[in-house]
């Protein structure tokens, strides 16, 4: 049998799925054992236990100074920006995109501004917006918006832009304004497209999130992460890591089901 | 018999390339206009013109008198071959959506009385075009024949003066097809329609139209095929619409108009 004819079952999924995480997880875990057989303060490759023991001091011991608790503290902050970050560009690609999809003298207008705009690397944006907005959230939050927002537009207005030229028309033959046409037969139509915007933009977010606190900041997961990388301290990098993977992987998974249950048309026939 | 639509030397070029050219047509009221023609005649470029889809090049199309503006609007239905329905409303929204438009500038919705007179008017009009089973489904769960049916009771609901169709059928199998044909047909009369369909099928043609227009190039340049456009080679009038027949005896028909070479 032809391998694009193979598919497998359900529950076969996801046995193969797990297998390479299992192998990954298995592989470290013998590496770190080695290392430590070897040399029983090894900080590189933490064992499971020491990375319990480094996780629960910020999970359930207050900071001395502060009297939070870090992790939280810090998940909380990261997820604030990281999810403002996210609204604003939403939003902005959401209008942006209808309206320069649907109106040609808007795209023929400001298209080339936003194609500008989406080719300047973000990352060199950053010292511009500290300058500008100073060391606190909003230059964090705008790193974000400027770095993904360029994109969903664009994206949002092709897609809005080929839309079939035919529904347009139709729209027009039964009565429909360009405002009606943007709300009723664009918009709609735009919204599962938008929700794939935001998850393919869920990992750019976070890289300029984590940039963003690693330059300026007094909390996040970003900031934690880099301040102990200054011990070392492998045993709290790793958990945040895998918390952060946890946390993106939900997020694009809540998206996903999201926009199955509200846009029923836009997922095949499954209704 | 008054000229409902007159188009009058109206020429179509796309730079260099002319795609129709002289066209002069006058569609009474009442009457069921069919098209055919080669591909890429300039078929769909005629109907796009009626439209208000693109303005001639030259020439004028007036409606009613009126010189049209070249932009479309609720006085000219059309039915496309695909994507004439909105994938992400139901039937009944795919159909309510022409009244809401015209009742709420704003929101494009209706709520209350207005909202419940409205989907009753549409429902109506679904059941005239059979499906009043199929009110609650999306596109994607309807057959091709269900979708052009629902693109036409969309259409016929905002009670156009004339209804374009750009091969309406063309997708379909022939079963669907024969009842599409009875459908349209009796839709034409019961609402005293005007219709102008552009269709591959000659037998369509015949069977459908009250009179049948063949649209080709009159002349030829072997060396510069774009430099001659296509115009009206043969304008049939084929009966008048009180005596239209019952449907299946359409291909006789062809013997007895008797075609006519339109003088240039
Ligand atoms: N926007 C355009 N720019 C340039 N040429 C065009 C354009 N639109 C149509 N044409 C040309 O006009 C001619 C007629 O096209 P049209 O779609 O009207 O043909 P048609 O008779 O409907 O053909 P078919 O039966 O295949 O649908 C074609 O040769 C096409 O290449
Ligand atoms: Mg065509």
């Amino acid at each position: 049998m032809r391998w694009v004819n193979r598919h497998m079952r359900r529950n076969d999924r996801m046995i193969a799925g797990a297998v390479p995480i299992l192998a990954l997880l298995v592989l470290y875990l013998v590496m770190a054992a080695q290392r430590h057989a070897l040399n029983p303060g090894d900080k590189i490759l933490p064992l499971p236990d020491a990375m319990a023991r480094g996780l629960s001091a910020l999970l359930f011991q207050a900071d001395p100074l502060s009297g939070h608790f870090l992790f939280w503290t810090d998940t909380f902050a990261s997820l604030e920006r990281l999810g403002l970050g996210l609204a604003l560009a939403t939003l902005s690609a959401l209008v942006a995109g209808l309206v320069l999809g649907v109106l040609p003298p808007v795209r023929a207008t400001l298209g080339p501004l936003v194609t500008g705009i989406a080719v300047i690397p973000p990352i060199a944006l950053l010292p511009v917006l500290f300058i500008a907005l100073g060391l606190g959230e909003t230059a964090k939050v705008a790193l974000i918006v400027v770095g993904i927002a360029p994109p969903m537009i664009r994206d949002l207005t092709d897609y809005v832009a080929s839309l079939p030229r035919e529904q347009i028309i139709k729209a027009q033959t039964l009565g429909a304004s360009s405002w009606q046409i943007m709300i009723r037969v664009a918009l709609p139509q735009a919204m599962p497209r938008l929700i794939q915007a935001v998850r393919l933009a869920l990992g750019p977010a976070w890289v300029f999130l984590i940039s963003a606190e690693a330059i300026a900041s007094d909390t996040g997961l970003g900031y934690r992460i880099f301040l102990v990388r200054r011990y070392l301290s492998m045993d709290v990098i790793i958990p945040y890591v895998a918390w952060i993977a946890l946390l993106a992987i939900v997020m694009d998974f809540a998206l996903a089901q999201a926009s199955r249950r509200l846009f029923p048309w836009a997922h095949g026939a499954s209704h | 018999m008054t000229a409902l639509l007159t188009l009058r030397d109206v020429w179509v070029e796309f730079g260099d390339k002319i795609v129709l050219e002289k066209i002069n047509l006058d569609v009474a009221a009442g009457s069921f206009v069919s098209i055919v023609g080669p591909s890429g005649a300039g078929k769909s470029s005629l109907l796009r013109l009626v439209l208000g889809q693109e303005a001639p090049t030259r020439g004028t199309i007036s409606l009613d008198g009126a010189v049209l503006p070249p932009e479309c609007g609720p006085d000219r239905g059309v039915v496309f071959q695909r994507y004439s329905v909105f994938p992400h409303l139901t039937a009944l929204q795919n159909t309510v959506f022409g009244l809401e438009c015209a009742q709420s500038p704003l929101l494009a919705r209706l709520f209350g009385r207005a909202r419940r007179a409205a989907q009753d008017e549409a429902t109506a009009m679904l059941e005239a075009v059979g499906l009043a089973d199929a009110l609650h489904l999306y596109p994607a769960q309807m057959s091709g024949g269900m979708q052009q049916r629902l693109a036409i009771a969309q259409a016929l609901l905002k009670r156009p003066r004339i209804l374009l169709l750009d091969e309406p059928f063309g997708a379909l199998d022939p079963g669907i097809r024969a009842d599409m044909h009875v459908l349209i047909r009796r839709l034409w009369r019961e609402h005293a329609l005007t219709v102008i369909m552009v269709t591959h099928d000659i037998r369509e043609a015949f069977s459908l139209g009250t009179r049948v227009l063949a649209l080709d190039k009159r002349r030829h340049d072997p060396h510069a095929p774009h430099r001659y456009g296509a115009t009206v080679v043969y304008d049939l009038p084929l009966r008048p619409r009180e005596d239209a027949p019952p449907m299946q005896d359409g291909a006789q028909e062809e013997q007895q108009a008797t075609p006519q070479k339109v003088a240039v």
